[in-house]
């Protein structure tokens, strides 16, 4: 993965930092990351910023056991699909949870961490990653 | 103009390790085996089509098309890359068809290759997972192993798919590689074997997916109406369909079924007037077991759901209702990502031709090839028959 690049996070940050991504007037469809076209209406769509609560529940869950490039020191670590309460998923590391304690349908939210280093000498990469909200009822 | 495919030619390396052979070599075996089979001269080729995912990453090669022109001693013809992840071959196969469909060319080469050898293994893992979407899976940790483990998860949720069922995937696909002489893992393995290997992304341990191997095939695609010139035994292209779904699994429809399949098989079928029960023979994309449980469900060989235990019931084995990845099918035969489609090709045309010896299908007369790139984001389906 290319990680040499200040601008190829920096220009996300928006949506990694602070989950902003977008809701299309004409349907109320919300997107994250935001869209530039509406998937549901096309031409007739008109987009414009939508921040996201930060809150949701695991659709579904993996252990990730096999690292990738920059993720040597985390393994193992679990990556989820999360449905944010205003509707679209995103994909996610979850943090604050053991290995045995996830499950599908638990209630998360965001929070904001460092999610890696690019190298000995590349830059630091923040961004979200979602924990599970304590003492909260799955729906 | 409206001209019907044949194909008139096949080739291909030994799938595996090919330590003393670089991808040119790979390339050039594979696509002179085949204008070989075909009985073609260069100078009857028109144009040639590569499948390739990513020769940029694995040995820093891009350009495929004039390498493969130029070592084939075949410029000045066209000559282009394909790429669609490991669709790439699947993709390149529906290009040349296109291409004479247009009424442009009468006989193309494609060929598929990927040389995955030469790069340490965490690379390797980087390069498998550019399918996905680099800024919002894989950036938030996601390989590509942890991606179809989630969808697995989901699948066994929605479904009680079970564990034992997804393995008996890959202990049907060993067996099947022992009987084909140019696979790379020629032993069977068991379901136990399977469950006991370690985890590679819960729930899927290490031998639920298909490893990284180097190696080529090549398929000669020819106008229906000059086959017979090259060839008693052409195999006509009776359909050919390909769509696309979101690159992210996570904004999928259904994470749990590949909308692309259904679409690409539902053009592909309808082109060859057939139905799902009259094919005789498949070869599907297992990059994952769950992938060919998915694949059976939504090519509709069996209802949603009932993948897992229409591979416990035999249905995808050879001697069941619809065999399933008679050459060994990603798992065993190997999966050279871009060559992969191109390998499905092979296996199927080997099959209609009556020449798959120990793995042989019983008078298969129809067979199908399911493509896919990455987790879903792209599929090719192409229906065979036998003329």
């Amino acid at each position: 993965m290319s990680d040499r690049s200040v601008p190829l996070f920096w220009r996300k940050s928006k949506q990694m930092y602070n989950l902003i991504g977008s809701e299309c007037i004409t349907c109320g469809t919300r997107y994250f990351p935001g869209r530039r076209i509406c998937p549901q209406c096309r031409k007739e769509g008109q987009m414009h910023e939508f921040k996201f609560s930060g809150k949701g529940q695991v659709v579904t869950y993996s252990v990730v056991r096999d690292a990738p490039e920059g993720y040597e020191l985390e393994v193992p670590y679990i990556v989820a699909i999360v449905q944010l309460e205003e509707g679209p998923r995103l994909t996610t590391p979850i943090t604050y949870c053991d290995l045995d304690e996830i499950f599908i349908g638990m209630p998360v939210e965001a929070c904001f961490r460092k999610l890696r280093e690019a190298g000995d000498h590349g830059i630091i990469i923040y961004g979200y990653k979602f924990r599970p909200i304590k003492g909260a009822k799955p729906n | 103009m409206n001209q019907e495919v044949a194909v008139i030619g096949i080739g291909m390396t030994k799938i595996g390790e090919h330590w003393e052979t670089d991808l040119r070599d790979l390339m050039i075996e594979a696509g002179d085996l085949a204008l070989m089979d075909a009985n073609v001269d260069g100078e009857d080729i028109d144009a040639i089509f590569i499948g390739n995912m990513s020769a940029g990453l694995f040995i820093g090669q891009e350009h495929l098309g004039a390498l493969a022109a130029d070592y084939d001693a075949l410029t000045p013809k066209p000559s282009t890359r394909i790429e669609a992840a490991d669709a790439s071959g699947g993709a390149a196969i529906r290009m040349g068809y296109l291409a004479i469909k247009s009424g442009e060319f009468d006989i193309v080469l494609v060929n598929g290759v990927e040389k995955m050898s030469d790069l340490p293994v965490e690379e390797v893992i980087s390069a498998i997972g550019t399918s996905s979407d680099q800024s919002w899976e894989r950036n938030f940790g996601a390989t590509f192993a942890s991606l179809w483990a989630m969808i697995a998860r989901l699948h066994m949720h929605e479904y009680g798919t079970t564990r034992e069922q997804m393995a008996q995937v890959i202990v049907k696909n060993h067996k099947n590689a022992v009987q084909n002489p140019l696979a790379q893992f020629r032993f069977p393995v068991t379901i136990e074997g399977v469950l006991r290997t370690g985890m590679l992304a819960d729930p899927l341990t290490n031998l639920d997916g298909a490893a990284w191997a180097d190696g080529a095939a090549a398929v000669v695609l020819c106008r229906a109406d000059y086959a017979k010139k090259f060839t008693d035994t052409p195999v006509l292209i009776s359909g050919s369909g390909q769509a696309s779904d979101t690159i992210a699994i996570h904004d999928r429809r259904d994470i749990t079924t590949m909308d692309a399949v259904i679409k690409a098989s539902k053009i592909a079928y309808d082109q060859a007037k057939i139905t799902p029960e009259d094919v005789d023979v498949a070869e599907l994309h297992d990059s994952f077991s769950i992938a060919e449980i998915m694949a059976i469900e939504d090519l509709d060989f069996v209802p949603k759901g009932q993948g897992g235990p229409s591979v416990e019931d035999g249905l995808t084995k050879i001697g069941g209702k619809i065999p399933c990845n008679t050459s060994g099918g990603l798992k065993a035969r190997g999966h050279p990502l871009g060559a992969t489609g191109v390998a499905q090709v092979f296996e199927v045309v080997q099959q209609l031709r009556g020449e798959a010896n120990g793995r042989q299908v019983d008078g298969a007369t129809i067979g199908l090839t399911q493509s896919l790139g990455g987790t879903g984001g792209t599929a090719v389906v192409h229906i065979f028959k036998r003329r």
